[in-house]
């Protein structure tokens, strides 16, 4: 078949798009798994004059197992609690060198809620030029799937099963990115997985602010959270639309913007097809609480941060995920 | 240039003519006043640097680590608690191959809690995989930090360069500090090839599977064995350019026809030397002040001991359950070697007891005695032991 003459052969114009990709393919990790994917987004909105910091945790091990690497970017990881600090001294040099190099730290949940936190306060509060990236998959996968700081209320993991006596993690999910924007830095944001465009224009904004800037992704884990890999843009997605996880921008410790929900869900949507949560569908009356108990929750933020959408808009739900060509997706 | 300057003001101020781009450390006694005037010194705009004041040791040793990678000349400073709280770091500086130098004020390490010297700290990551120099004196570790650098830098080694707390760091001494060209000369400009540059991007830290971690250990371990032809190296070229006798792996000193020597680190040398003077009817006593202790200098050591029908291995460390740590690894080093003298182990001065002049008499009676075979705590007091049931 020959391309009909003045109709674009768009194979080629794919070859010919100038895109950089700071994380290739050939990587060992999990189909459908969102750490990977947002990864790659967050290395090709920032470009490849970037040093990059990473935690240990999955996306340090599937990408780097001697002697392959997929990162085409300059990229170290130390330990698991101190990519904000050895982010941090890159900085430091980099800065005392004269070059306009930006860095990057990166971790997982564990690395940043929990372990790596003080490294990552001290790192915000000094004010150093770093952008910090937290992959958010709910839990230490890397280990097994055991509960985190940021595993949601009554989510079972292989630490906070279910069972006779309890209902999976007996606690509530770590308020991140508002104890982040505590700190009054400049910019300090959430975006999902389920939204590529919003992981670039944030991961963009932020690398163009002088300062430390902080985003929360959103990421899906199929072997942890117990769906089919296929559905991690599904399962993400429901949880910005059940108001699960909402979708914000903070500016100097200030709400300024958040990402409406067009069409509402109830939780049970997001929950009802992820394993984690299949004790909250047995039929006794601790589960229907714990049902109530998350629904609550999501009410709650979206009370809070104001999700509801009162007009159909290109960065609410339903826009933001639609590709417009030329148009939002290099917003 | 002849300066009476605390231990500590000499070391910042030596630290400074190293021209290091980041500095990062943590305050913790005795090592305080070495960051202290390091501040203050770049406060003046006499040191040109960026100074990270960050929130804990580990994150000290992290961002030198991270800025040595982006690559910068850094340095940092710790002691006790703070060296313990780096050990995960320390290991990792090492195992990265990342050239920086830390000076170690040596303090014991709690509980119970002691905030005075001995060399727990130091001792508690010699296997981190980190060169270890031990400084007798102030001058000694001015002449050391210098050739820190560059030892780090030629090897792609982390140095420690430890350096009793109170006793060297807050003691008053006349120093002769180099000037700024006679540091330069020593220390080319910090040319990190495995820096990060985005230009020829590479990945640090990678997972290594069994096929390839054995030979990753193992190259680490020939890297420090072969520093210490660089040490020597080092040592004679600072003595070129400073004119001061350089003793890069071991110090011996006193009478060449002794049959008894005492081996130290650290500060005690100086007392021992004191005493040398104080009691001049002592059998005949040489000295060996043991300066790298990683890597372990087994040749040196055993040429030193040439001769000797005893050798007491005086340490300011104690590894519960086993004894000496130091004296250990001496008895190791003369492992079946014929005609090797007895090795008599004794811990003193831990959590900073005072280490006086007649420790040598009383060394020389327990000698006679057949004390520290395998190993004894020569300044015990059996009637400050806590009384058992």
């Amino acid at each position: 078949m020959t391309d009909q003459p003045d109709t674009p052969n768009t194979r080629e114009l794919r070859k010919n798009q100038p895109r950089f990709s700071g994380m290739e393919s050939g990587h060992r990790a999990c189909l459908g798994c969102g750490e990977a994917l947002a990864a790659r987004l967050v290395t090709e909105a920032a470009g490849p004059d970037v040093v990059y910091a990473n935690a240990t945790g999955c996306l340090e091990v599937f990408t780097t197992a001697w002697p392959e690497s997929a990162w085409r970017v300059a990229w170290m990881h130390s330990l698991f609690e101190n990519a904000a600090a050895i982010a941090a001294g890159m900085e430091a040099a980099l800065k005392r060198q004269g070059k306009s190099t930006r860095v990057i730290a990166m971790g997982g949940d564990g690395g940043t809620f929990d372990i790596g936190f003080q490294a990552l306060s001290g790192m915000l509060e000094r004010g150093h030029n770093v952008l910090y990236v937290c992959f958010d998959n709910e839990a230490y996968m890397n280990t097994g799937i055991q509960r985190s700081g940021s595993t949601p209320h009554a989510a079972a993991t292989t630490t906070s099963p279910s069972g006779k006596l309890r209902m999976g993690k007996r606690h509530l999910k770590k308020d991140i990115v508002t104890i982040v924007a505590a700190h009054h830095i400049p910019y300090a944001a959430t975006a999902s997985v389920a939204y590529p465009s919003d992981i670039r224009k944030k991961v963009r904004r932020a690398l163009a602010i002088d300062g430390p800037t902080f985003l929360h992704i959103h990421s899906p884990c199929p072997l942890g959270w117990g769906h089919d890999g296929s559905l991690s843009i599904e399962v993400a997605r429901l949880a910005v639309q059940t108001g699960l996880f909402p979708v914000i921008e903070l500016e100097r410790g200030g709400l300024a913007g958040v990402m409406p929900i067009r069409e509402l869900r109830p939780v049970t949507d997001y929950l009802a097809i992820q394993q984690r949560f299949r004790h909250l569908f047995a039929d006794n009356a601790r589960a229907r609480e714990e049902l109530e108990h998350l629904q609550a929750l999501a009410d709650h933020n979206i009370e809070f941060y104001q999700l509801r959408g009162t007009h159909p808009d290109t960065r609410d739900t339903e826009g933001a995920d639609t590709v417009t060509r030329g148009g939002m997706r290099w917003a | 240039m002849q300066h009476a300057l605390e231990g500590s003001q000499a070391l910042a101020r030596t630290v400074a003519l190293c021209r290091p781009q980041v500095i990062a450390a943590y305050p913790i006694t005795p090592q305080t006043h070495i960051v202290e005037n390091l501040s203050k010194l770049v406060a003046d705009g006499v040191l040109d640097c960026e100074l990270v004041s960050v929130e804990s040791e580990f994150s000290a040793a992290s961002v030198v680590l991270g800025a040595v990678a982006a690559g910068s000349r850094s340095y940092t400073a710790s002691s006790s608690q703070g060296i313990l709280l780096m050990a995960e770091v320390l290991f990792n500086i090492a195992g990265l191959r990342i050239p920086l130098v830390l000076t170690c004020a040596n303090r014991a390490v709690s509980g119970p809690l002691s905030i005075w010297n001995d060399q727990q700290d130091s001792m508690a990551v010699r296997d981190a995989g980190w060169i270890q120099l031990y400084c007798a004196n102030n001058q000694e570790a001015v002449d050391t930090t210098i050739q820190a650098f560059r030892i780090a830098e030629q090897c792609e080694l982390p140095v420690m360069v430890c350096v009793d707390g109170f006793t060297l760091t807050h003691t008053l001494e006349v120093i002769d500090l180099p000037e700024q060209e006679q540091v330069d000369n020593m220390l080319p400009p910090f040319d990190f090839e495995r820096r990060l540059d985005p230009q020829n991007p590479i990945s640090i830290g990678t997972l290594v599977s069994p096929d390839f971690f054995t030979e990753a250990r193992y190259s680490h371990h020939t890297a420090l064995m072969e520093a210490l032809d660089v040490i020597e190296q080092a040592a004679q070229s600072w003595q070129a350019i400073s004119g001061r006798t350089q003793y890069p792996l071991l110090r011996s000193s006193g009478p060449e026809d002794a049959r008894i020597a005492i081996l130290t680190l650290g500060s005690v040398s100086g007392t021992l030397e004191a005493a040398l003077e104080e009691y001049p009817d002592e059998p005949a006593t040489r000295l060996i002040a043991l300066r790298s202790f990683r890597p372990f200098p087994i040749e040196a050591l055993q040429q030193a001991c040439q001769g000797l029908t005893d050798l007491i291995v005086l340490e300011r460390a104690l590894s519960p359950g086993s004894g000496g740590i130091v004296g250990s690894e001496v008895r190791a080093a003369f492992s079946g070697v014929v005609d090797a003298p007895r090795i008599h182990n004794f811990s003193v001065g831990l959590g900073g007891r005072d280490i006086p002049l007649d420790i040598f008499p009383r060394l020389h009676a327990a000698l006679r005695n057949g004390d520290g075979l395998p190993f004894a705590v020569i300044d015990l007091e059996p009637d400050r032991l806590p009384v058992s049931a």
